[in-house]
C-alpha cells in the first residue's frame, strides 16, 4: 500500500507540475502576441488570426500570397485555429487577434457584442464581410450504392442520416437549415412542408456528432448511408483520398463564413481581408473548395471536386440565410430553447 | 509516506502520521507551497465552476440540474461509470494478477501497451473504437449510437486504472504468508479471501475511484460511439459542451457543478471503503 500511495503522490505532482507548464507556456505565448499586435505601423507587422479549423490551409496559402504583394511587405502572421465557437469564445475571453473569421455570423455575434469588433463590420467591403462560401452538400458513399439523388431520397426509411450537431457545432445549423430551406417550395413560403421535412430527416439521422470533422469521421468508419456536409468539406475530404462521392442538390443553402479585423488591429490586418476578397484572393479559396464570394473568379483547379474544371455547378434555387429571415431571427427560432430543431429532437 | 515528524513514531501496527504537534521548518514550508499549488490548480477552477452555477441564483441552478434532458444525461454518466468501475475492480484486478503472479510469452509487451489506452489522445481511442465495433466491425459489432457503445469506450479508457494500482501491491505481498496459510490446509479460496483480498482491497478501490473519475467526465473516446443521441446515448460531458456553446455558461457550470457532487460523493465513498479496508488489514 504504501507503494502505492508513493506512487500515486508521484503521479499526482507530475501531473500538477505538467498541467502548470502548460498554464505557463500559454501565458507566456498570449503576452507575446499582446505586445506583437500593439506594436503595429509601418510595413513590418504582425498580424494575429484566429480562424475556424476548415480555413485553415487556405488561409495559409493566402498568408503566403499576401506577402509577396506591396500591401502584405514584411508582415508575418500568428494564427490559431479550432472550433469556430471555442474560437469566438477565446477572444471574447481575451485571446490576441487582430483578423477573426469563423464558420458562421452568430460567432461573429459574440465578439461584437464583447466590444472586439466594430458593430458595422457586416457593411465592410463589397462582400460585406463575408470571406468564403459554400452550399450544403449531400456526401454518399463511393458509388452511391443507395441512389441518392436529393434531398427527397434520405428521408426514406433506412436511410442513415450523419451529421454534424447544431447543440455543439455551430456550423451544423448550416445542415439542418439547408434540410429546412429546400422543403420550403417554389414561392419559398411552404413552412409547414418544410418543418415536416425536417421531422423526418430529424428523424433519420442515426449520428449526431460535435464537430463537422467528427461527423466525416463517424461517416469514413461505416457510420450511416449519407453525410450532410458542406461542398468545401466534401471537396477537401476528396482531395485527401477519402472514399466519398458529394451530391449538390438543385436546391439547397448558401454557406456565408465571416471575416473581420478587431478594433485594435494593425492596418495591415484589413488590408489582408481586402487581399481574400479580391479576385486573387478568390482564387486561392476556391482552389481549396470554397466558392468565390465575387463575380469574375474563374476556377478551374479544384481538386477533389466531381468536376475539376468545373468544380461549382450553379444551384437552381439558392437559399440564403437573409431568405430565412437573417441570423439574428433564425439562431432563436431554429436553436433557441424552444426553437423548431431542438423541438424535433426531443 | 508519514510527514516528517520529530519524535519516532511509537511502535504500532501501523505507524500514522502525529496530527498534533508542529511542523518543522521545511516539511511548513513544503506544506504551503503544496497548499498554494492545489489552490492554485485545482481548488480555484472547482470554486469559479461553483461560483458560476449560482451566479444567477439558485432557481436558475435548479432549472438546469433538473431539465429532463440533463437528467437524462447524468443518469447515462453515472450509471455508465458504476457500472464500468464494477467491471473494472473485478477485471483490472485479474489482468494485475496474471501479470504479476504467471508467467507467459509475450508478457513484456503487455506491460508496455496496458497503459496505452490510458496516453492516447481519447479522440483518436473514439476512432479505433469506431472502426472496431461500428459498421465495418471485423468482428460484425456494431456498437453506434448504443449505450453498449459507451460502455465498451468507457471500459477501454479507464482499464489501466485498477491494473496499475493493484500490480505494486501484489508485488510486494510476502508470499510465505500465503504458503503458511496453504501449509495449514486453508483453501485456495480461503486464502484469496482472507490474506490476498484485504491486502489489495485498498488499492482495488483507489484505482477504482481514478476509473470512476475518469468515465464520468469523458468525452473524447465515446462522442464518436455514442452517436450523442438526444435522451439515449448523449453523456453529461457532451451535453455541458452543448450548453456553453449556445452561451448558456450557468446551465453548463450547474450541470458540472452536479457531476462534481457525484463525483466527490462516490470518491468520499470509495475512500471510506478503502480505510476500512486498511484497518482491517
Amino acid at each position: 500500500m504504501n507503494v502505492l500511495r508513493g506512487r500515486g503522490r508521484t503521479a499526482t505532482v507530475l501531473a500538477l507540475l505538467a498541467a502548470s507548464a502548460v498554464g505557463l507556456s500559454a501565458c507566456g505565448s498570449n503576452s507575446g502576441s499582446g505586445s506583437g499586435s500593439s506594436g503595429g505601423g509601418g510595413s513590418d507587422s504582425e498580424v494575429d488570426i484566429v480562424g475556424f479549423s476548415v480555413i485553415k490551409s487556405a488561409y495559409d496559402d493566402l498568408g503566403e500570397a499576401f506577402a509577396k504583394t506591396a500591401d502584405g511587405d514584411g508582415v508575418t502572421f500568428k494564427s490559431s485555429y479550432g472550433a469556430s465557437g471555442a474560437q469566438a469564445r477565446a477572444v471574447v475571453a481575451g485571446q490576441a487577434a487582430d483578423v477573426v473569421a469563423f464558420s458562421l455570423e452568430p460567432d461573429m455575434t459574440k465578439v461584437v457584442e464583447a466590444g472586439k469588433v466594430a458593430e458595422d463590420w457586416n457593411t465592410v467591403g463589397d462582400t460585406k464581410g463575408i470571406a468564403s462560401s459554400s452550399v450544403v452538400v449531400i456526401a454518399v458513399r463511393k458509388g452511391n450504392p443507395k441512389n441518392i439523388t436529393g434531398w427527397d431520397d434520405i428521408v426514406k426509411d433506412g436511410v442513415g442520416i450523419v451529421t454534424a450537431d447544431p447543440g455543439t457545432s455551430g456550423a451544423a445549423k448550416w445542415n439542418l437549415l439547408g434540410a429546412y430551406a429546400q422543403a420550403l417550395g417554389e414561392d419559398g413560403k411552404d413552412t409547414e412542408a418544410a418543418e415536416t421535412y425536417l421531422k423526418s430527416f430529424i428523424g433519420n439521422v442515426v449520428s449526431w456528432n460535435d464537430s463537422g470533422r467528427n461527423a466525416t469521421d463517424a461517416f469514413l468508419k461505416g457510420t450511416g448511408d449519407v453525410l450532410i456536409s458542406y461542398e468545401n468539406e466534401a471537396i477537401a475530404a476528396r482531395a485527401a483520398g477519402e472514399e466519398l462521392d458529394y451530391i449538390v442538390p438543385d436546391s439547397t443553402l448558401l454557406i456565408e463564413n465571416p471575416v473581420a479585423v478587431t478594433t485594435d488591429a494593425p492596418e495591415a490586418s484589413a488590408k489582408f481581408i481586402e487581399y481574400i476578397e479580391s479576385a486573387e484572393g478568390q482564387k486561392i479559396l476556391a482552389a481549396d473548395g470554397f466558392r468565390p464570394v465575387i463575380d469574375g473568379v474563374e476556377a478551374t483547379q479544384t481538386e477533389g471536386a466531381n468536376d475539376p474544371a468545373n468544380p461549382f455547378p450553379t444551384v437552381k434555387n439558392l437559399t440564403t440565410i437573409d431568405d430565412l429571415g437573417g441570423w439574428s431571427t433564425v439562431d432563436d427560432k431554429f436553436f433557441g430553447d424552444s426553437g423548431i430543431v431542438t423541438t424535433l429532437r426531443k | 509516506m508519514a510527514t516528517t515528524t520529530q519524535v519516532p513514531a511509537p511502535p504500532r501496527r501501523r505507524p500514522r502520521p502525529v496530527s498534533s504537534g508542529r511542523l518543522s521548518g521545511a516539511s511548513g514550508l513544503g506544506l504551503g507551497v503544496g497548499v498554494l499549488w492545489l489552490s492554485l490548480i485545482v481548488l480555484l477552477p472547482i470554486a469559479s465552476i461553483v461560483v458560476v452555477a449560482f451566479q444567477s441564483g439558485f432557481g436558475e441552478f435548479w432549472d438546469s440540474v433538473t431539465d429532463p434532458e440533463a437528467l437524462d444525461t447524468i443518469k447515462l454518466s453515472v450509471g455508465a461509470a458504476v457500472l464500468v468501475t464494477v467491471i473494472n475492480a473485478v477485471f483490472g484486478t485479474l489482468v494485475a494478477w496474471v501479470l504479476v503472479r504467471d508467467s507467459f510469452p509475450g508478457k513484456r509487451i503487455v506491460e508496455v501497451i496496458i497503459d496505452i489506452p490510458f496516453a492516447l489522445p481519447t479522440i483518436v481511442a473514439g476512432l479505433v473504437l469506431i472502426s472496431l465495433y461500428g459498421p465495418q466491425s471485423p468482428f460484425g459489432i456494431d456498437l453506434v449510437g448504443t449505450r453498449k457503445g459507451i460502455f465498451v469506450a468507457l471500459l477501454f479508457v479507464t482499464l489501466p486504472f485498477v491494473v496499475r494500482s493493484v500490480q505494486p501491491v501484489l508485488i510486494d505481498m510476502e508470499r510465505d504468508v500465503e504458503e503458511a496459510a496453504a501449509s495449514l490446509g486453508a483453501s485456495g479460496f480461503t486464502i484469496f479471501r482472507r490474506i490476498i483480498l484485504p491486502t489489495v482491497a485498498p488499492a482495488i478501490l483507489a484505482g477504482s475511484a481514478l476509473a470512476f473519475a475518469r468515465a464520468l467526465g469523458e468525452f473524447g473516446s465515446v462522442i464518436l460511439i455514442s452517436a450523442n443521441l438526444i435522451g439515449k446515448t448523449e453523456v453529461s460531458a457532451a451535453y455541458i459542451l452543448k450548453l456553453i456553446e449556445q452561451n448558456d455558461t450557468t446551465g453548463a457550470a450547474a450541470v458540472a457543478t452536479l457531476l462534481l457532487v457525484v463525483a466527490v460523493i462516490v470518491l468520499v465513498l470509495l475512500d471510506s471503503l478503502q480505510r476500512l479496508a486498511a484497518r482491517r488489514d
